[in-house]
């Protein structure tokens, strides 16, 4: 057989994809391998295994303690669906709008996109997003990972509100999902004409299935079940349609024995995601860092104590601090042994505090629901330098 | 000279206007894209149900009714009467009548105990029920079911039948105890 440069090349790619498929093998000197050619879609490099955190088979969590910066990364963004991840052809989906408008539409997603386009980063947070049953061996990602970043790129819902001419009178809408639940939500029609989208892009490209593919609502700093995904259809209205998923669940009982409904803005939260179970830390400099958020525009500071909530001491924000995105926070902290409490606390910029635990629970009873719970958490660093959640009795 | 000078100048503006922006295009009233709905095509999609009533389709159904479609449908899920489970329990009513959920864990969200709307129970079993084949059953079905459900958690009487007129007038106990949301509004609106 004649040896090209071709059928060598082509060879030692061979070899080098077969190690790859039984374990990620590195050359001993990479400089000394030729690499690997061109491929039309990138993959993580092979020692990198950061996934998800599957809670059931409904759900799925970011792992905070792997990741950087702000953005989330599409495949780990978190994931809650009430009829499974629907398959939707995209060539024939199309968006109904109607009720109280003059001129009921419907809009094909091709359509959709010619409409003038916008793009923003923002947060997207599950309501019920404070996992609090894993005792100290609790990750970042199963305390609060149902709370991740992206550029959602789509078109204004106020946009084609104009286009189908809402009448007087109208106070709410109807969006409702393509999925088996066919999940609905009232949505005010203030926040519709405000900063609403309905998008169909995510950091780049179209949206992931599990958020919505192709077309979701995409509702700015409010809880995410309002953001109605693989969305079909909206409905203009003069009151709330009281769903399922507006009464029966994300409703959160108050200790005056009542319950509060459409309870949509996310307030402001904090989570420490390093040093944070499972690390374990060496003594000397350690840099504290985390992401905050809030649904009432921008976090103003972030303090972080090392004494269990002694003392308090603003971290530094990264910029730029965006409205209704996650910030990163970072913090120095000089470990020099000894058992430590280090825990975060989030202002925004309407001066709203994140509230301790118990004060949550002063104003929601023992027995509170999951739902908007934001509470101050913090992990323990033992002194043998193992990081472990900061475990809390909740009635 | 006089006539370089022009020359030169005009070409200058010429260089300018060709370089200067032209103000930011407005955006029309409408766009003309998308295509008129037509009523076929609402009434195809259009299946939710609002607190009054609107929405609610022809048909009937009573508990009786119900009563065996649960049996083969619904309690595999919820449990053989509703109170056991696995899955979301529907039945049951907390004779404290005082909406304790705060206090107590363990009470269950039942449909006598904390759903406000008695048309929520159709409209979500019409929508979503069962999981395994959503979207199957008849109007007649649901009304039969609705019935059945409401009747379990001592809401309306063995006989009644839910139609219509009779299921927006169900009286929910849990309604009152429901409140909007209280807190302050934003002192600053958030940045588009």
């Amino acid at each position: 057989m004649k040896v090209t440069r071709r059928s060598l090349l082509a060879g030692a790619a061979g070899a080098v994809a077969l190690g790859s498929t039984t374990q990620a093998q590195t050359a001993a000197d990479p400089s000394k391998v030729r690499g690997k050619p061109s491929r039309a879609v990138g993959q993580r490099a092979a020692p990198e295994k950061v996934q998800r955190i599957l809670r059931s088979g409904a759900a799925s969590s970011t792992p905070h303690q792997d990741l950087m910066g702000i953005i989330t990364p599409s495949d780990l963004h978190f994931e809650r669906h009430h009829g499974g991840v629907p398959e939707i052809d995209p060539t024939t989906h199309s968006v109904l709008i109607h009720g109280m408008v003059e001129r009921p539409m419907i809009f094909t997603l091709a359509e959709l996109k010619r409409f003038p386009s916008h793009s923003q980063i923002y947060f997207l947070e599950c309501s019920g997003n404070l996992g609090r049953t894993a005792g100290p061996d609790t990750t970042p990602g199963m305390l609060a990972g149902l709370t991740s970043t992206s550029e959602w790129t789509g078109v204004r819902l106020a946009t084609l509100l104009k286009e189908v001419g809402v009448k007087p009178g109208a106070k709410w809408l109807l969006a409702e999902g393509t999925d088996a639940a066919v999940l609905t939500r009232s949505i005010p029609i203030e926040k519709a004409q405000d900063d609403a989208l309905i998008a169909y892009g995510q950091n780049g490209e179209a949206l992931r299935p599990e958020q919505g593919y192709p077309t979701r609502l995409f509702l700015p700093g409010w809880e995410g079940n309002a953001s109605v995904k693989w969305l079909r259809r909206i409905e203009v209205a003069d009151q709330p349609f009281m769903t399922r998923e507006e009464t029966s669940k994300y409703t959160e009982p108050f200790a005056n024995n009542t319950a509060r409904m459409f309870s949509f803005r996310m307030d402001a939260r904090s989570l420490i995601t390093a040093p944070a179970f499972p690390k374990t830390i060496e003594k000397g400099w350690v840099e504290i860092q985390g992401i905050a958020w809030t649904g009432a525009g921008r976090i103003r500071r972030v303090d972080v104590s090392t004494d269990g909530g002694r003392t308090w001491t603003a971290a530094n924000l990264q910029e730029p601090v965006l409205p209704l995105a996650h910030t990163r926070f970072r913090h120095l902290w000089n470990w020099t042994g000894g058992e430590a409490v280090i825990m975060s606390r989030a202002v925004d910029e309407t001066g709203y505090v994140q509230p301790t635990k118990d004060a949550l629970l002063k104003l929601r009873g023992p027995g509170t629901a999951t739902y908007h719970l934001n509470p101050i958490t913090g992990w323990v660093v033992q002194a043998d330098g193992k990081v472990v959640y900061k475990e809390e009795a909740w009635g | 000279m006089t006539r370089i000078r022009f020359a030169f100048m005009s070409c200058a503006l010429g260089g300018l206007a060709a370089i200067a922006p032209l103000a930011a295009q407005q955006a029309p009233a409408r766009f003309g894209i998308g295509r008129p709905a037509s009523p076929a095509e609402i009434a195809a999609l259009d299946i939710d149900v609002m607190p009054d009533g609107r929405g609610l389709p022809a048909g009937k159904g009573t508990s009786a009714e119900g009563q065996a479609l649960y049996a083969t449908k619904c309690a595999q899920c919820h449990g053989a009467t509703g109170k056991e489970g696995p899955n979301d329990v529907l039945v049951g009513r907390d004779p404290r009548g005082t909406f304790p959920f705060s206090q107590d864990p363990k009470l269950p969200h039942t449909i006598g105990n904390y759903w406000p709307y008695a048309t929520t129970v159709f409209d979500y079993v019409r929508r979503a029920m069962p999981p395994t084949a959503p979207g199957s059953l008849t109007d007649d079905e649901v009304y039969a079911l609705t019935a059945f459900l409401l009747h379990a958690n001592d809401l309306i009487p063995a006989d009644a039948v839910m139609d219509k007129a009779s299921l927006p007038k169900v009286a929910m106990p849990a309604r009152q105890f429901f409140t909007p949301d209280t807190r302050k509004q934003l002192a600053t609106k958030p940045q588009r």
